[in-house]
């Protein structure tokens, strides 16, 4: 029998890892694998109150619809980060200036 | 400690590392292969909490599609990144300490819960779940139709919008 606790601590040092990942990271496909990791986590955390709380339908369509939200994310955002190489040879945040005043 | 417990501490351990491999490591395409390795061992996890379907939903959208989507980009733009340098921004500590921040207040506050060592699981053990009633809340007007369609249309906008941003125009620039 595995506590809640331990499922809950774990998606917190995921969620708290991919933070790391969006905030640190030069490389912009980078920031995108942290946002993966976090998305991860709240799913792990949703189904651990699903399976030992709520253990109804509900959780379930939430985590479905995380999942929708997750790959329609990263079908943008990666069509984003081909468009900008394609102009500016770059994959830096930093470097795409374009809007500065 | 039961074998689920190990089976647990083993795959929470290989998702953890590789976890922060992948936002440390200095050449894109190891930290997105090792990205796949961390999906897996979320799936692991979603077995164990008796969500077989999720696992399986878990394998085939993000590996099979997310992080072979992450892959090819990341071929796609190899050679603009010199990986001699570091990866991190210089004040990368910063962000360090916010994400430690974030993880100490996460446990502070779950550890200040009263009901939480008597949580027993909901589920029965040996049960998935319930996937006949979850098709039919999707598609119930009183359930979740309304979510389920925007979602459907948040699918086909993202479709429309990756094809029209990412495809080459001519006579542009």
């Amino acid at each position: 029998m595995i506590p809640l606790s331990w499922y809950l601590i774990f998606s917190a040092a995921l969620f708290s890892i991919g933070l790391f990942g969006v905030l640190a990271r030069k490389n912009v496909i980078g920031m995108l694998m942290g946002v993966e990791l976090m998305l991860n986590a709240v799913n792990i955390n949703l189904l651990a109150f699903w399976s030992y709380l709520y253990a109804g339908v509900n959780g379930l369509v939430f985590v479905a619809i995380v999942f929708v939200a997750a790959a329609a994310e990263v079908a943008v955002g990666l069509a984003l980060i081909i468009s900008i190489y394609r102009r500016k040879r770059t994959v830096v945040p930093d470097e795409v200036d374009g809007l500065r005043g | 400690m039961s074998g689920m417990q190990i089976v647990f501490l083993v795959a929470a351990a290989i998702t953890l590392v590789s976890a922060v491999l992948v936002v440390t490591l200095r050449r894109t395409m190891s930290s997105a292969l090792l990205l796949v390795l961390t999906l897996l061992g979320v799936s692991v996890l979603f077995v164990l909490l008796q969500a077989q379907f999720f696992a399986v939903v878990q394998v085939l959208i993000y590996i099979g599609a997310v992080a072979t989507l992450i892959l090819f980009v990341v071929m796609l733009t190899r050679s603009v990144m010199d990986t001699s340098e570091p990866q991190v921004h210089k004040n990368w500590w910063l962000a360090a300490l916010v994400s430690l921040v974030v993880f100490v207040a996460l446990v502070v506050t779950l550890s200040s819960w009263q009901a939480f060592p008597q949580v027993q699981r909901a589920i029965p053990a040996d049960s998935g779940e319930n996937l006949a009633a979850l098709g039919k809340a999707l598609v119930d007007p009183n359930g979740f139709a309304l979510p389920f369609e925007v979602a459907s249309i948040l699918l086909v906008a993202t479709m429309i919008g990756a094809v029209y941003i990412a495809s080459e125009r001519k006579g542009e620039e």
